[in-house]
C-alpha cells in the first residue's frame, strides 16, 4: 500500500450531502471488472452525459480543477452500500484525500485500506474551503499534512486535524489493517482457546448441523 | 446491550477508541465474497476458521424462473464463489440448495445468526442481523480479506443511539413504515458515528420478520449497525433451526443470552422519540431515503428550504424522479412494482401484499414482480398458497436473490420507469440506469400494482 505522508495538491469541491457510494462507481462497474481499471468511471453517472460525452459542468471535468488529488465533499460523503470500488475508483482517478464534515462508516474504514486519508472537519471549516476551492482563479492548491495533522488553504489558513493513532501510523508506514493484524496472531489463539470453553455454541455450530 | 456485547469480542485495544474485535461469523457473498477470498487465497493465504464463514451467491444470480438461477454473471461471479468456497473449504449454500438465498434472509434463517454474535459481511446492509440482538456490520473487501484470514475485524466503538417508538402501530403500517418515517425525519446522516438500538413495545411486539425489516434500513440513516435487544420472540425463533446451538449448547447460549439485556441502566449518547399511533404509510418521493413522506403528504417544495446547497439537493431530487413540488404523492402513475430483497422477501412480507392481491388483478401496464428472500421463504410461501393469490393477480412469482433492489445481474428497471419498491434505497440508478424509485411497505407496493399509482393502502383496503 502507498504511504500517506504530506500531500500538496488542487482541490475539487463537491458540495452535495449524501453523496452515496452507487454515484461514484456504478454497480456494473463492479461486476466482474479488475481493479486499476475503475479510474475512468469514479462519478460516472454526474462526470458523464447518458450518450456517454463528458459533463463539462460537473466539478472534475472543469479545467482549473484538472489533476486534483483532494476533494472537499458534503456530510456523509460516500454513505450508502459497503463497496470499496469506491475508493479505488477515486485512488485511480488521482484523489489521495477527501475533507468533509462526516463520511459513510463504511467508506471510512475502506480507504486506510488503500492509502486514502478521509478528513473529517467541522461544518463552518469545511464551508470556508469549499468556498476558496470554488472561488480561485486557478487550481486551488491546500496542503496536507498528516505527521503534523493539519490542513492549510489557499489563504493560508492552517487548521489541525484528528486520526485515530493507530490509523495515521499505519498511513505514514504505508501497511495495511492485515499487515497490522498479522502481528497480533497469538492474541487471537489466545482469545479463541479461552472463548471455546466460555461459548462453545459459537464454534461447534457444524456439530450442531442437522 | 451493546458494550456487552463489544466488550465480549474485543481482543486488543489498539488506543484511541480502535480495538480488534472477533468475528464470529463471516458472511460471504458473489461480488465483494469472491473478490476477497479469491485475492486471500490467491496470495497463499488461508481462511482461519472456515467453520465460522457462510457463503451464497445471491446479487448477481437470475430470478427468472426458466433459467434455474443461472444468470448473464454464472461465469464470472458465482461459480467462481463456489470454487473459492471449496478451496477454502466454506460452507456454501448454492443455487438449488435448501438453504440458498440473501446472505441477511439466510442468516438468521438458518441459524447462523445468533444473538449476542458479531457477524461483518462484505455487504451494508449486514446491519439487518442486529434484529436477531447480534452486533453486526458492512465492511469492505480488503476488511473483509483481513477477517476471513484472522477471523478479527479493525473497529472504531461507536457512540450509542436509542430510537424509543412509543404508541401502537397502525393497521396496515409495518417497521418498513416505522423506519422510512425516522429517516425522513432525521435524515440520512443521523446516524452517522452511531450503533442504534431500536426499543418501546411497539417493538417488542414485532416478530423476528419485521425487526430485521427495521434493523435493516439502519445504514440509510448513517449508522453501519442497528440493533434490538433479543427476547423469547428470538429464542423461540432460533431454537431448532439448522445451525442453532443444540442440546447443552442451547441451554448454556440462552443463559448467556439473557444476561445481554439483563441491566436497563444503559445510557446512551443520543435519543430520539418516535409516537407512531398517528402514523400514516410511508412512500419516498426522491433520490435518498431521506427523501421520504407520508403518502397523504405533498412533495417538498425546494422554496421552503433556507440552505442553498439543500435546495439544490431537493431540485435535482425532483426533476431526477419526475416529480412537482407541491404535488400530492398520491396518485402518481407507476410501471414497476418490487416486492423482495433483503429488506422485505420472507413470508411475512408475502402474507401482506397477498392481503391486499387476493381477489384482486394488477392494473393494466405494471409489471410487478415477487421476489423471495431464499429457497426456504419460496417453499414456505407456496406450501401457505400465497404464490397461488400472487400469480392469480398478476404479479410474477419468481426464484431467491438481490434482483431489482441493485440490478447487479442485470435485472433492471428500464430508464425513465418508476418502480414501488420494497428494497432500500432510491438513489440515481440504482434499479437501472435512469430508472425511478419509490421506497415502501409490501402491502403499499401490492396496493400500488392493483391501483397502477402510489396508493394509501388504507383507502384501498377501507
Amino acid at each position: 500500500m502507498e504511504k500517506f505522508t504530506a500531500l500538496s495538491a488542487i482541490a475539487a469541491p463537491l458540495p452535495e450531502k449524501n453523496v452515496n457510494t452507487d454515484i461514484i462507481i456504478p454497480i456494473k462497474r463492479l461486476v466482474g471488472t479488475k481493479r486499476g481499471t475503475l479510474g475512468e468511471f469514479a462519478f460516472e453517472p454526474w462526470r458523464y452525459h447518458s450518450d456517454g460525452r463528458l459533463n463539462p459542468d460537473f466539478v472534475l471535468n472543469q479545467p482549473r480543477y484538472a489533476g486534483a488529488e483532494i476533494l472537499i465533499a458534503g456530510t456523509n460523503f460516500a454513505c450508502g452500500s459497503s463497496r470499496e470500488g469506491a475508493v479505488w475508483a477515486l485512488n485511480e482517478f488521482g484523489i489521495r484525500a477527501l475533507l468533509a464534515p462526516s463520511f459513510g462508516a463504511i467508506f471510512f474504514n475502506n480507504c486506510f485500506q488503500s492509502g486514502v486519508l478521509p478528513i473529517v472537519l467541522d461544518d463552518a471549516i469545511i464551508d470556508d474551503f469549499m468556498t476558496q476551492a470554488r472561488e480561485a482563479v486557478a487550481g486551488p492548491q491546500f496542503t496536507i499534512d498528516l505527521k503534523r495533522q493539519i490542513v492549510i488553504a489557499p489563504d493560508g489558513t492552517k487548521v489541525t486535524f484528528k486520526t485515530e493513532p493507530f490509523r495515521r501510523e499505519a498511513l505514514l508506514a504505508g501497511l495495511d489493517d492485515l499487515g497490522m493484524t498479522m502481528n497480533r496472531i497469538g492474541d487471537i489463539d489466545a482469545f479463541q482457546d479461552a472463548d471455546r470453553v466460555a461459548r462453545s455454541w459459537i464454534y461447534d455450530l457444524q456439530k450442531n448441523s442437522r | 446491550m451493546f458494550d456487552k456485547i463489544w466488550d465480549l469480542h474485543v481482543i486488543s485495544d489498539l488506543g484511541g477508541d480502535m480495538a480488534l474485535l472477533h468475528a464470529d461469523r463471516i458472511l460471504v457473498h458473489d461480488l465483494s465474497g469472491a473478490r476477497a477470498l479469491g485475492a486471500l487465497l490467491e496470495e497463499g493465504g488461508e481462511v482461519r476458521n472456515p467453520e465460522l464463514c457462510f457463503a451464497a451467491p445471491d446479487h448477481t444470480v437470475a430470478t427468472d424462473p426458466t433459467t434455474g438461477g443461472v444468470g448473464d454473471f454464472h461465469d464470472s461471479c458465482v461459480r467462481p464463489l463456489q470454487n473459492l468456497t471449496e478451496q477454502g473449504n466454506i460452507h456454501h449454500f448454492g443455487l438449488g440448495d435448501k438453504g440458498f438465498g440473501i446472505l441477511h434472509v439466510i442468516g438468521p434463517e438458518q441459524g447462523i445468526t445468533l444473538p449476542g454474535t458479531t457477524v461483518v459481511c462484505g455487504d451494508s446492509h449486514t446491519c439487518t442481523h442486529g434484529g436477531m440482538g447480534a452486533l453486526a456490520w458492512g465492511i469492505g473487501a480488503s476488511e473483509l480479506v483481513h477477517a476471513l484470514a484472522t477471523q478479527t475485524v479493525m473497529q472504531r466503538k461507536p457512540k450509542r443511539m436509542r430510537v424509543n417508538f412509543d404508541g401502537h402501530l397502525p393497521e396496515w403500517l409495518s417497521a418498513k413504515d416505522l423506519i422510512l418515517h425516522v429517516i425522513g425525519r432525521e435524515g440520512a446522516a443521523a446516524g452517522d458515528g452511531y450503533a442504534v438500538e431500536y426499543a418501546g413495545a411497539s417493538i417488542r411486539a414485532l416478530g423476528v420478520e419485521a425487526r430485521l425489516t427495521l434493523c435493516n434500513l439502519s445504514i440509510e440513516m448513517g449508522a453501519k449497525v442497528g440493533m434490538i435487544a433479543p427476547d423469547d420472540t428470538i429464542y423461540h425463533y432460533l431454537c431448532g433451526r439448522p445451525y442453532a446451538p443444540a442440546g447443552g449448547d442451547w441451554d448454556r447460549a440462552l443463559t448467556a443470552w439473557r444476561a445481554l439485556t439483563s441491566d436497563d441502566e444503559a445510557t446512551f449518547d443520543a435519543e430520539i422519540n418516535v409516537r407512531i399511533d398517528d402514523l400514516a404509510p410511508h412512500i419516498s418521493w426522491g433520490t435518498s431515503p431521506e427523501h421520504t413522506i407520508a403518502v397523504t403528504d405533498r412533495i417538498p417544495d425546494p422554496a421552503d428550504e433556507a440552505d442553498l446547497e439543500r435546495r439544490h439537493a431537493l431540485r435535482a431530487a425532483q426533476e431526477y424522479i419526475g416529480l412537482d413540488p407541491g404535488a400530492l404523492i398520491e396518485g402518481t402513475p407507476v410501471d414497476w412494482v418490487f416486492i423482495g430483497s433483503c429488506t422485505n422477501s420472507r413470508l411475512s412480507d408475502f402474507v401482506e401484499a397477498a392481503r391486499v392481491l387476493k381477489g384482486r388483478k394488477i392494473a393494466e401496464g405494471v409489471r410487478a414482480w415477487a421476489v423471495p428472500g431464499s429457497a426456504s421463504v419460496k417453499a414456505e410461501v407456496e406450501a401457505a398458497g400465497l404464490h397461488g393469490v400472487l400469480k392469480a393477480a398478476g404479479v410474477e412469482w419468481r426464484l431467491p436473490g438481490c434482483s431489482l433492489c441493485v440490478g447487479a445481474n442485470g435485472e433492471t428497471v428500464p430508464a425513465g420507469q418508476r418502480c414501488v419498491s420494497t428494497s432500500n434505497r432510491n438513489f440515481v440508478g440504482r434499479q437501472g440506469k435512469d430508472s425511478r424509485t419509490h421506497l415502501a411497505s409490501p402491502a403499499m407496493a401490492a396496493a400500488a400494482a392493483v391501483t397502477g399509482q402510489i396508493t394509501d393502502v388504507r383507502k384501498l383496503m377501507r
